[in-house]
């Protein structure tokens, strides 16, 4: 979907997020000095083509008390990664799965997947269960623990003429 | 930070499904939760303020919109963590940072508005710290379960 000026004012007045008021949408619109309907229908028209993925909340794991968050790294045999990827991404603690290029020789994973705890022994428990589902396909891996949120704000539109 | 009670976990959990368009959207919530717009309104506002809730609104994909992500990492020996963090998070391409266990220890996600704009903002982050940036582009998606149930 190419966005015209109106929806690039739209996503620039959204994307620190929405008001917390009653009418949200009215308030966006009349900032914009547009009808509220035609920001619903354009807000709608995003969601239909994927330009916005849903609206909501993003909740900082470490408050709701999953303090170990850890990125599980792997390096699975090239020919078994897509069916293997498949099983990994379906677990239910697993909340995002990618196949990324290795960057040899400082990386040499192929395949992420985000294992969420409350605490480090929960997520190692976790992350056994995917060593077993790899078996023999797998050739190394590694968990990186976040320390630190150092920045969380989502996607920021540039300002034309930036 | 106040307490969570079992009203904002339910309220955390449906909060990452989708909000409505409607005139009303949290009045919306308020009838499933039996609750009053007001109180929704008021427990969503705590939630913000305490840091339990990053952000609330939409979430723009980029790759949608024509752009690109990509997942990044760089290895910043401690003394220069915090002069190269400064620099990194200063570039509003840089929607996400997270410091980790590793010796790449800092690993960020770029969202650009054309996939030609992810090498050049690599680029210009390695020339203006001096360290390397490794990019690691997203190849296949093997499902994202959002969701963290609170």
């Amino acid at each position: 979907m190419t966005l015209d000026a109106t929806d690039r004012r739209i996503v620039e007045a959204l994307q620190g997020g929405l008001p917390l008021v009653p009418a949200p949408y009215a308030k966006v619109a009349s900032e914009l000095a547009i009808p509220e309907g035609e920001l619903t229908k354009r807000l709608q028209a995003m969601k239909d083509s994927g330009v916005i993925r849903r609206i909501a909340a993003a909740p900082n794991h470490y408050k709701l008390g999953m303090t170990a968050n850890g990125m599980t790294v792997w390096d699975v045999q090239d020919d078994r990664l897509a069916e293997l990827g498949a099983q990994i991404g379906a677990l239910p603690f697993v909340t995002h799965c990618y196949e990324r290029p290795r960057a040899l020789p400082d990386w040499p994973y192929n395949l992420f997947a985000m294992v969420h705890g409350s605490s480090k022994d929960e997520v190692e428990e976790k992350r056994q269960q995917i060593v077993t589902l790899l078996g023999d396909a797998l050739r190394g891996c590694d968990t990186l623990y976040s320390t630190r949120i150092l920045k969380k704000t989502g996607l920021r539109l540039r300002k034309k003429g930036d | 930070m106040s307490e969570l009670d079992q009203l904002d976990r339910d309220l955390i959990n449906r909060l990452q499904d989708d909000l409505s368009l409607d005139h009303h959207p949290f009045k919306v919530l308020a009838k499933e939760f039996g609750i009053t717009e007001e109180e929704v309104l008021t427990r969503i506002r705590q939630l913000r303020a305490d840091g339990v809730l990053t952000r609330f609104g939409p979430f723009f994909d980029a790759h949608a919109m024509g752009g690109d992500f990509c997942l990044c990492a760089m290895a910043i020996p401690e003394e220069d963590f915090e002069t190269v963090l400064t620099k990194v998070n200063a570039r509003p391409e840089v929607a996400h940072n997270y410091e980790r266990t590793h010796r790449l220890n800092m690993w960020f996600v770029l969202a650009c508005e054309t996939p030609e704009a992810i090498g050049q903002v690599a680029e210009a982050i390695e020339q203006d710290t001096g360290y390397k940036v490794l990019q690691f582009p997203k190849l296949q998606e093997f499902y994202i379960g959002f969701r963290v149930a609170a």
